[in-house]
């Protein structure tokens, strides 16, 4: 890879140890994956913020790189292992709310707005069509690169940081036009009437086009909550983190419809619910809000549970970012949802903080949650915001 | 001797016991970062510590957070004295960067059998 004087010298270590290992980092990236040149990024998103994912020596290493770095482009933060306010109420222990209150003041010296969501974009880190950015936290990568048309490979947490400490990040994969191609045609012949069947579309389109970036047809309509919550689930069960819906994502019309096709019809629908649900009805916990739920959809919540209360024994919580939260708060959503016995869980989400062991069974509209409670131990139950809340209500799943 | 040439993906000097295995690693979950056990149910490794080896695998697996495993366990003195890929990926990369791991890859991995002595220098490997 060739290296400007300027990128040289930081490897060299000219401007001390945080941004010498980045550039050791993103010059072996860029070797192993044949990039000949770094490029500027316009942002980053840095995951791998949870205590309980990083231990004592993920926190030794970022209080190494907070001791010298700075990060020289506008980097966000995605969930930490709870609310960074509220946490006593969600039943983190001191001692994990200790540390992971180290590791967040250790981002907030590198200057990185701690802004503790995976849903970036919706808080001010809107990367524009064609942009170049390092993101990881593979929902919002999906994002970023289908719904927005920027340009990000799936980075991890040290990678994104690196990137951040320099600026730019080595130019391979989806940051080239050639990478970026369409490799098998995704028919819809089926309706998706509720926020969850876009979950399971995504389940269903992952695994028939895994490691392939689908060129999806069929799709009439879909909304920025249907889109994040694709996003999600299609990267999770397996294609690469970048796909085109005809009519409705940037960029589908510039590109050619593989000829290669397979067909989502109403029974591939049916089949990723009968693989995400598990045979349960006692639910003891609901999570909504992965991704993050955007202001719209705890709007929605607040709608469906007003005047009703969350039953005893279950617990009900809004995973989402502070920022929609101050927006819920003056709305009065937050007074409504809190009345009914729900928990905001800011900051945060099912999928990061330490619930092993916590809780028998989820219900939740999203795909990804569920993948990621079944490391839990958690039974799973997937299904629209309504059913969500009724199972709240109830503590039952209501099949 | 054989020497074996690879590609540096982290340089430097080790020498111990090979610990080969045809299975990708996954180290978030797959592996005990304060014993340096393997974990994955059904890893030919499982039940083995990878502590003090020289760790010959075809590549990672599963979650970028394996890159912080590996540091983990370099800070507990449970990580491998280097590791030898067949092709190496971003994760077992990034880890060994930020843990200084010396790490070759681009090597025939089945020239190397579990107890063979290797040493490892920058990008040669040499079977003692």
């Amino acid at each position: 890879m060739e290296l400007t004087k300027q990128e040289q010298a930081m490897l060299d270590g000219k401007e001390g140890y945080a941004v010498r290992k980045s550039m050791e980092i993103l010059v072996a990236l860029g070797e192993i994956f044949g990039a000949k040149s770094l490029i500027d990024v316009g942002s980053v998103q840095v995951a791998g913020v949870s205590y309980h994912n990083l231990g004592d020596a993920g926190l030794e290493f970022l209080d190494s790189l907070a001791a010298d770095g700075k990060v020289k482009v506008l980097t966000t933060l995605n969930p930490a292992g709870m609310d960074l306010e509220n946490w006593q109420q969600l039943g983190i222990s001191p001692e994990f709310a200790e540390k992971q209150n180290l590791v967040i003041d250790a981002f907030q010296r590198m200057g990185i707005l701690v802004s503790c969501t995976c849903t970036p974009y919706l808080i001010g880190n809107l990367p524009l069509y064609g942009e170049h950015v390092a993101w990881s936290e593979s929902s919002a990568v999906t994002f970023a690169n289908s719904v927005l048309g920027a340009r990000t490979n799936r980075e991890g947490g040290p990678s994104a940081l690196a990137a951040a400490f320099v600026g730019k990040t080595p130019n391979y994969g989806l940051h080239l036009d050639e990478n970026r191609v369409p490799d098998v045609h995704v028919q819809v012949n089926t309706e998706l009437s509720k926020l969850s069947d876009w979950g399971a579309l995504g389940y269903a389109v992952g695994k028939k086009a895994e490691n392939k970036i689908p060129y999806i047809t069929g799709i009439k309509t879909a909304d920025l909550d249907s889109l994040k919550s694709f996003c999600a689930s299609v990267v999770t069960y397996g294609a690469k983190p970048l796909f085109y819906v005809k009519g409705v994502t940037p960029g589908a019309e510039a590109q050619k419809q593989p000829a290669q096709t397979v067909t989502i019809e109403s029974a591939d629908i049916k089949n990723a619910y009968d693989n995400i649900n598990d045979q349960v009805s006692d639910i003891d916990f609901v999570c909504v809000g992965c991704p993050h739920c955007s202001i719209k959809e705890i709007q929605q919540i607040a709608d469906l549970i007003k005047g009703k209360k969350v039953a005893r024994g279950t617990e009900l919580w809004v995973a989402t970012s502070r920022t929609a939260k101050q927006l819920s708060d003056k709305r009065g959503y937050t007074a409504i949802i809190e009345e009914a016995g729900g928990k905001f869980a800011c900051d945060t989400c099912m999928a990061v903080a330490p619930l092993k062991g916590r809780f028998k069974a989820l219900a939740t509209t999203s795909a990804k949650g569920c993948f990621y409670s079944r490391q839990n131990l958690m039974k799973t139950k997937m299904g629209s915001m309504k059913e969500c809340v009724d199972a709240a209500v109830t503590g039952k799943w209501n099949n | 001797m054989e020497q074996l040439k690879g590609r540096i993906i982290y340089k430097g000097k080790a020498e111990g016991e090979a610990l080969v295995t045809s299975m990708p690693i996954s180290f978030y979950g797959g592996v005990d970062p304060n014993t340096g056990v393997v974990l994955e149910k059904g890893h030919e490794l499982q039940g083995q510590s990878i502590k003090g080896k020289i760790l010959v695998f075809p590549q990672g697996k599963g979650s970028t957070v394996g890159s912080y495993t590996l540091y983990r366990m370099k800070k507990n003195q449970t990580a491998p004295a280097a590791m030898i890929n067949k092709e190496t990926e971003t994760i077992v990369a990034v880890g060994a960067i930020i843990s200084e791991i010396p790490f070759v890859d681009k090597i025939d991995i089945t020239k190397i059998k579990t107890g063979d002595k290797v040493k490892v220098e920058d990008d040669t490997i040499s079977l003692l």
